[in-house]
């Protein structure tokens, strides 16, 4: 009882910040927040998969395209899309899409999930690299699609003018909910088994655990959340393109749950905060610089070196990242609990 | 699609094909050995035909260009996995790999902050971009040149793999790494060996590549790279001759069906995944492939 009082409280005092920083931060510092509130949503799905499932994946690209295609073309309105297909007359199907944005945001994830139901066939029939290999493969295809349907997803040229509906208060408040299923999904009969096969898997098939199955759940779940933040991602940027989506998103993603800990939500979390504030701070590394009096002109590319190299450096020498695979809660109730045994 | 468009085709692909097995050989062969994915592997292909941009862009002869190119790529392969794989032997597969895309971005991106993320024009020689006339179809050089040198290379690895010191040791490797170890061959050096050799054909590929595309850029890698990762896995990663024979069939593939469907012409670089996923529904050990555990050359 007392443990659901502090989770209604933290709950209201989170949502209570969000409204706040919604209606108080500049456009600015607001957009950092909203970047990284979508991260941290996609990261946290990414990371149900890949360290708590151990199922090391390389598709949120594809799921998170799908997801943003779908919500925005579900909130545009019709006469803004018949002029905006400029390649070719939109399809038909595309005009009668409509919707309000929460209903888009759901069909983006449910459509998001029925794909990972329907790539789960061949995919799961694979362990480890080709596994890996196989999910690269999908992110590609998604993007190669958008880029050669124009009648369904305007071509190269993306989509435009997208209602900006994703203020910080969806953002936010969707983040909270992400992080709640996420936790209480691995506490459940399920996360167990997901833990089982990622430990061990054959000692998960001999104690009973249906492999596919739950590894197929794992996988439905998390692209349902990553469908529902590539719709925020595209309402809150209010332009898609197919190359928005391409495997730099997944990198991204990938260093946050490397850092955070592959399996643990709380460091995920912790996680795409800082990585996405050392974004901004790290702004400067691409522009112009001055060593030893030596102009070096500007070189986009810089911060991705850092980045690469930080990625590296974490494999190398933490593999186990902030938290490692436990929550934070685990990490302080042992450490309290190994204080008692002190004294 | 008449005989002399067919024909035309046919070298087309066949030299396709040969970019690909060059490249796909180094995938199968850090596969056969290490079990892993070496995602940087198309990036040094990548890396090769930078440096041969870079030395022929100080003024060296290109023969000695390619000469550095490949020595450079070398290098490169053999550091990677000096500093960043070879900590990781004993780490769960998951690191190793996190690591490979982690080298994978980080040549991607070093490159582009060296040498900008604009295409540049490769500095082929010119006796190597002439073209001639055979009847109706038109052949450049190249198309010829690549498929001779990728057969002599294929043989100079099978002769390595089977009738060498080095090879032997290379095949002990792929079935058991401690018990190699036991025998007293020094296991660390045998597999630089094997990166070393990748590398080197990667670099022909990239080489080969930026010549018949005649441009070159710092994320050129990426999409051959998976390709020919795929061609690996279709002809059975592990396998060398297979890496070779996967690397055709996606090279033909590719070639004919954009030419016989030219609507589907954006759709080429997705064939090779759509290849991966049908191989591994229907055979997961590809053409060539034997037990996936037990993998061989």
């Amino acid at each position: 009882m007392k443990g659901i009082l502090i989770k209604i409280a933290l709950i209201t005092v989170s949502l209570g910040i969000i409204w706040y920083t919604n209606s108080h931060l500049d456009i600015y510092n607001l957009s950092i927040v909203n970047n990284i509130g979508i991260f941290a949503i996609l990261a946290l799905s990414y990371n149900l998969i890949n360290g708590v499932a151990g199922q090391f994946s390389l598709e949120p690209n594809g799921f998170v395209a799908i997801g943003a295609y779908m919500t925005a073309i579900f909130i545009i309105p019709m006469d803004t899309k018949i002029d905006m297909y400029a390649l070719v007359d939109p399809a038909p199907v595309i005009l009668q899409m409509q919707a309000n944005f929460p209903i888009a945001l759901l069909a983006g994830g449910l459509t998001s999930a029925l794909m990972a139901f329907l790539l789960s066939v061949p995919v799961f029939r694979v362990r480890g690299d080709y596994l890996a290999i196989v999910t690269l493969g999908f992110g590609f295809i998604i993007r190669i699609f958008a880029m050669n349907s124009p009648a369904y997803t305007n071509g190269a040229m993306g989509l435009n003018d997208i209602p900006e509906f994703a203020d910080f208060r969806w953002i936010g408040s969707i983040t909270i909910f992400t992080f709640l299923v996420m936790i209480h999904v691995i506490y459940s009969k399920y996360g167990r088994a997901m833990k089982a096969i990622r430990d061990d898997e054959d000692a998960a098939v001999a104690m009973g655990v249906n492999t596919f199955k739950v590894k197929t759940y794992a996988f439905m779940t998390s692209a349902f959340f990553e469908g529902i933040g590539g719709g925020l991602l595209a309402s809150f940027l209010s332009t898609i393109a197919p190359d928005q989506f391409t495997f730099l998103l997944t990198f991204y993603l990938l260093i946050i749950i490397v850092l955070g800990g592959l399996g643990s939500m709380t460091g995920t979390l912790v996680s795409a905060i800082v990585i996405g504030f050392g974004l901004e701070w790290l702004r400067f590394l691409d522009d112009n610089m001055t060593i030893f009096g030596y102009d070096t002109g500007a070189h986009p590319g810089m911060r991705m070196v850092v980045f690469s190299i930080l990625l590296i450096i974490t494999m190398l020498f933490a593999r186990r990242g902030l938290f490692g695979d436990r929550e934070l809660s685990d990490i302080l109730k042992s450490k309290s609990s190994s204080k008692r045994k002190n004294v | 699609m008449d005989f002399s468009t067919f024909l035309q085709q046919l070298v087309n692909g066949i030299s396709l094909g040969s970019m690909y097995a060059l490249i796909a050989i180094g995938y199968t062969m850090v596969y056969g050995t290490l079990r892993l994915i070496n995602f940087a592997h198309g990036d040094i292909m990548m890396v090769g035909a930078f440096f041969v941009y870079l030395a022929s862009s100080m003024g060296l002869p290109f023969p000695l260009a390619v000469l550095a190119g490949i020595t450079g790529s070398v290098l490169v392969g053999i550091m990677t996995d000096k500093i960043a794989y070879k900590p990781l032997r004993e780490a769960p597969k998951i690191s190793l790999l996190i690591t490979a895309i982690g080298i994978s971005f980080f040549l991607e991106n070093l490159f582009n902050v060296l040498f900008g993320g604009v295409p540049k024009a490769f500095p082929a020689p010119e006796y190597l971009t002439t073209s001639f006339k055979l009847g109706e179809v038109i052949l450049p050089l190249m198309v010829i040149v690549i498929p001779i040198v990728t057969v002599l290379i294929l043989g100079g690895v099978l002769w390595v793999l089977y009738k060498t010191k080095y090879g032997m040791a290379i095949r002990a490797l792929a079935f058991d790494i401690p018990t190699v170890k036991l025998m007293g061959v020094n296991a660390d050096y045998i597999i630089s060996i094997v990166f070393g050799l990748g590398s080197a054909l990667a670099a022909v590929g990239g080489i080969f590549y930026a010549i018949s595309y005649p441009s070159i850029d710092p994320l050129m890698g990426i999409i051959v790279g998976l390709k020919a990762f795929a061609a690996a896995v279709l002809g059975g990663i592990g396998s060398v001759t297979g890496a070779v024979l996967g690397g055709f069939i996606l090279g033909f593939t590719e070639i004919f069906v954009v030419a016989m469907f030219p609507d589907l012409g954006g759709y080429k670089d997705a064939f090779a995944f759509f290849f991966l996923i049908f191989v591994l529904l229907l055979r997961p050990t590809g053409i060539m492939g034997e037990d996936l555990d037990r993998g061989r050359f």
